[in-house]
C-alpha cells in the first residue's frame, strides 16, 4: 500500500519561489503599475470595471507569483497520482489511457435505446450511459396514471427486468462499463441490471459501471426524489454494503454536482455542496459499521463542465485536493484509493441555446476542453439540438466527434495537468478551495446536510444564483451569443426526434404480458418479504433482487417502499 | 392603489426542472405581483383547485419534459368546467414549434420558450391580467 506523502519525498520537481525573489517580483510589478500599465490605461481604458467568471466571481487583471505567496507547491500540488492529487489521479493521465467517452442516451422504449447504444458504439463510444424517462426516475411503470404524457421523452422507460434485457440485448455487458442515471429507485434498477447479467451468465464480479444513486442532490437540485431523506440514505448505504461484497468493481454512487450547477448554482456552490454531500455519505457508511476503506474506493463523482474554462479547471483541481485531504485526515481512510476523487463530467446542458442551435457545437467543445484540462475520467458532450429534445443521430455523432478531436487532434492529452503552475489557475484553485470550506462551515452551523435540506438552504442558495444569472443576461451584463447579442431572425432548424404511439404501445404490451405470465404466488411472496425487510433493518438489496427475479415491476417495488417509507414533501420556495 | 395581480406558478406532471419556473416566479414578484408557487408534480386537478382557492388572475405552467400536450390543455378544460375560464393560462419550457399552435387552440394564451426575456413575460402577465 502506498501511503507515502509527497512532502517526505526528495527530488520534488516544482521549485518554491524564494521570498527574496518574490520581493523582486513585487517591486517590478509596482513599477509596471506606475508606468507601463498606467500609460496603457490612459490610452485604452478597460472595457468594464470588473471582470467576472460565469459564476460572477471577480477575476483580476493579472496573476503573478505573489498570488501564491505562502503556498508550498510541493504540498498543495505534489505530483500526479499521489496525495493530494491536485494534478490528477493517475501518474500518466491520458498518456496511459484516454478518458471514457460516454454519451448519456435514452428515449422511447428499450428497443429504441438499444439501437442508439449500438450506433454510438459503432462510432467509437467507449462506455454506455443510460438516461431514464421521468416515470422510471420516479419509480412508476409506463402504464400507471402518473406516467401520463411522460413516456420515453427524457430517456428510456424501464419498468421491469424484461425491459432491461431488451435494453442490453446484443451488448457485451461483461466488457463494457455502464453508467445509469437513476437515484431514488437506484437499487431497483441496479437489481434489474444484476439480474439480467445473472440470466446471461455474466458473473457480477466482472461487472463494471456506476449507478448515480445520489439522493441528497435530488432534494437540493434535480428534484427526482420519492422517499424522505433517512430511508433514502439507508437504501444508498445498502448498495454500498452489498456492492463492496458482491459487485466489487461497481461504483455504487456518483456524487453529483452536475444537477446542482444546472439548477443555477455557481461553480463554488457546485463544488462545496457536492463534497459536503460526499462527506455525508461517508458518515452514513461509517455509522452503519462499514469500514471506510471497504466502500470509499467505489465512491465516484460527477461534475458539470460549464462555459468558463479556467473556473471549471480550478474547480476540478480543488475538488480532488479537498477530497483527498478530508478522506485521509478527517475520516482516517488508509487506502490511497479511498482518497481519489474520480469523476465523470458533462458539458452544461443549461448553456445550450435554442437560438442558432449549431453554435452549441462550439460551446460544447470549449466546455469539453475544460473537463479534459481538469483531468476528467469520463465525459459526455451535449448535442447541439438538446435545448429542444433528446438528440437526433447526427447531432449526437458530432458531439462524440468533438471528444475525439480533443483526444486525437488537439494535443491537450499529451501531458499531465497542462495548466498546473499557471499563476491564475493555481490562485483560482486556492480561492475556490477556501470558499468551499466556508460553505462547509455554514452547512455545519445548520446542523449538517439533511437539516440544511429541510431548511431549504441549498435550494435557496441555488435559486438566488439562478436568478442573479438571469438578471445579468437581462441587463446585458452578460452576453449570451445568439440570445441577447448577435441575434438573427431566422427559424432554428432542428430535425425533430419524436416519441411515437407505437413505442408506447410496445412498452405497455410488454409490461402487461409480464403481469400475466409471472407466477403470482412467487411474486406476492417476494414483495411481502421486501416489505418486511424495509420495515426492519436488513439490507434491502437481496430482497429487491428476489422481487425483480419474480417479475415485480419497478412501480410495484417502489409502491411497497412508498408504503413503508412515506414520501418526501419539499419546502416550497423560489 | 390597484389590486395586485395574482399569479399561480405551477409545475404539472413529473418534470423536476424547476429553475425556469422559479426564476419567472421571482421576476413576477419583483414586478409587484403576488406569486404562489405550487411546487412539483401537480396534476391538472391540483393546479385548478389551487388557482380557484387562491383566486388568481393567471396561471403559468412550466414543463421541460415533453408532457405539455398531455397536461396543459387539461388545465384550461378543467378551469372552464369549474366556471373559472377567465383565468389566463400561459406556458413555458421546452415546447416544440409544432405544438405552439395546438396549445393556442386549446386556450393557452402564450408560450414562452427558452431565451425569452423576463421583461417580455412580465409585460404579458401585466396586460393579460387587466
Amino acid at each position: 500500500m502506498d501511503t507515502r506523502f509527497h512532502s517526505e519525498q526528495p527530488g520534488v520537481a516544482v521549485d518554491v519561489v524564494r521570498p527574496d525573489e518574490l520581493d523582486a517580483v513585487e517591486k517590478r510589478l509596482r513599477r509596471w503599475e506606475g508606468t507601463t500599465l498606467r500609460d496603457s490605461l490612459k490610452k485604452q481604458p478597460e472595457s468594464r470595471e470588473t471582470f467576472v467568471t460565469t459564476s460572477s466571481a471577480p477575476i483580476d487583471r493579472l496573476y503573478t507569483p505573489l498570488d501564491l505567496r505562502g503556498k508550498d507547491p510541493a504540498e498543495t500540488l505534489g505530483v500526479p497520482g499521489e496525495f493530494p492529487y491536485t494534478r490528477g489521479i493517475h501518474p500518466t493521465m491520458y498518456r496511459g489511457r484516454l478518458w471514457t467517452m460516454r454519451m448519456f442516451s435514452g428515449y422511447g422504449s428499450a428497443e429504441d435505446t438499444n439501437r442508439r447504444f449500438k450506433y454510438l458504439i459503432d462510432h467509437g463510444e467507449t462506455g454506455l450511459s443510460v438516461a431514464f424517462d421521468m416515470p422510471t426516475l420516479y419509480g412508476y411503470d409506463t402504464d400507471e396514471p402518473e406516467a401520463k404524457g411522460e413516456f420515453g421523452t427524457c430517456g428510456v422507460a424501464v419498468s421491469s427486468l424484461r425491459d432491461m434485457e431488451v435494453l442490453f440485448h446484443g451488448i457485451d455487458i461483461g466488457a463494457v462499463s455502464t453508467s445509469m442515471t437513476i437515484n431514488s429507485p437506484a437499487s431497483v434498477i441496479w437489481a434489474m441490471y444484476l439480474a439480467n447479467a445473472e440470466g446471461r451468465g455474466v458473473p457480477w464480479s466482472g461487472l463494471r459501471g456506476t449507478i448515480q444513486n445520489d439522493i441528497l442532490k435530488e432534494y437540493q437540485a434535480q428534484k427526482e426524489w420519492i422517499f424522505p431523506p433517512e430511508p433514502s440514505m439507508r437504501l444508498v448505504v445498502d448498495t454500498f454494503e452489498f456492492g463492496s461484497k458482491e459487485v466489487p468493481q461497481w461504483n455504487t454512487i456518483s456524487i453529483s454536482g452536475y444537477h446542482i450547477r444546472e439548477a443555477g448554482a455557481t461553480a463554488v456552490q457546485e463544488l462545496a455542496f457536492t463534497l459536503a454531500n460526499g462527506f455525508e455519505y461517508v458518515r452514513w457508511g461509517i455509522d452503519r459499521g462499514l469500514r471506510i476503506d471497504d466502500f470509499a474506493p467505489r465512491l465516484s463523482f460527477f461534475f458539470n463542465a460549464h462555459n468558463d474554462l479556467f473556473e471549471e479547471v480550478a474547480k476540478y483541481r480543488a475538488a480532488r485536493r479537498i477530497w483527498a485531504r478530508e478522506m485521509r485526515d478527517t475520516f482516517g481512510a488508509k487506502n490511497p484509493r479511498s482518497w481519489l476523487l474520480r469523476f465523470h463530467s458533462q458539458t452544461a446542458g443549461v448553456s445550450l441555446t435554442a437560438q442558432q442551435p449549431e453554435v452549441n457545437i462550439v460551446r460544447t467543445a470549449v466546455q469539453a476542453l475544460a473537463a479534459v484540462l481538469g483531468g476528467t475520467q469520463s465525459l459526455h458532450t451535449n448535442s447541439y439540438d438538446e435545448a429542444y429534445q433528446v438528440p437526433n443521430e447526427k447531432a449526437v455523432r458530432i458531439a462524440l466527434r468533438t471528444q475525439q478531436i480533443l483526444a486525437h487532434e488537439s494535443g491537450v492529452a499529451n501531458t499531465v495537468d497542462p495548466l498546473g503552475g499557471s499563476y491564475f489557475v493555481e490562485a483560482l484553485t486556492d480561492r475556490m478551495e477556501k470558499e468551499a470550506y466556508d460553505y462547509f462551515d455554514r452547512i455545519q452551523a445548520l446542523g449538517g446536510v439533511i437539516p440544511a435540506i429541510r431548511k431549504g438552504f441549498f435550494q435557496q442558495e441555488i435559486a438566488n444564483s439562478a436568478y442573479r444569472y438571469q438578471k445579468e443576461i437581462e441587463d446585458k451584463e452578460r452576453v449570451i451569443v445568439g440570445v441577447n447579442e448577435f441575434v438573427v431572425d431566422e427559424p432554428s432548424e432542428v430535425e425533430p426526434l419524436r416519441v411515437t404511439k407505437e413505442m408506447l404501445e410496445r412498452q405497455v404490451r410488454r409490461i402487461q404480458k409480464l403481469r400475466k405470465d409471472r407466477d403470482a404466488k412467487k411474486h406476492r411472496k417476494a414483495l411481502d418479504a421486501l416489505a418486511k425487510a424495509c420495515e426492519g433493518d436488513a439490507n434491502t438489496m437481496p430482497f429487491i433482487l428476489d422481487a425483480v427475479r419474480a417479475g415485480a415491476t419497478l412501480g410495484e417495488i417502489c409502491d411497497v417502499m412508498r408504503e413503508v417509507f412515506g414520501v418526501w414533501e419539499e419546502p416550497l420556495l423560489y | 392603489m390597484a389590486k395586485k395581480i395574482r399569479v399561480l406558478m405551477a409545475k404539472p406532471g413529473l418534470d423536476g426542472h424547476d429553475r425556469g419556473a422559479k426564476v419567472v416566479a421571482r421576476a413576477l414578484r419583483d414586478a409587484g405581483m403576488e406569486v404562489i408557487y405550487t411546487g412539483l408534480r401537480q396534476t391538472p386537478e391540483d393546479i385548478v383547485e389551487a388557482a380557484i382557492q387562491e383566486d388568481v388572475d393567471a396561471i403559468g405552467l412550466s414543463s421541460l419534459s415533453g408532457a405539455h400536450m398531455a397536461l396543459f390543455p387539461e388545465v384550461v378544460k378543467l378551469l372552464k368546467k369549474r366556471g373559472a375560464g377567465d383565468i389566463v393560462v400561459v406556458a413555458g419550457g421546452i415546447i416544440p414549434d409544432d405544438d405552439v399552435p395546438r396549445l393556442a387552440k386549446a386556450g393557452i394564451k402564450a408560450v414562452f420558450g427558452p431565451g425569452t426575456p423576463l421583461a417580455d413575460i412580465v409585460a404579458f402577465f401585466r396586460s393579460a391580467a387587466k
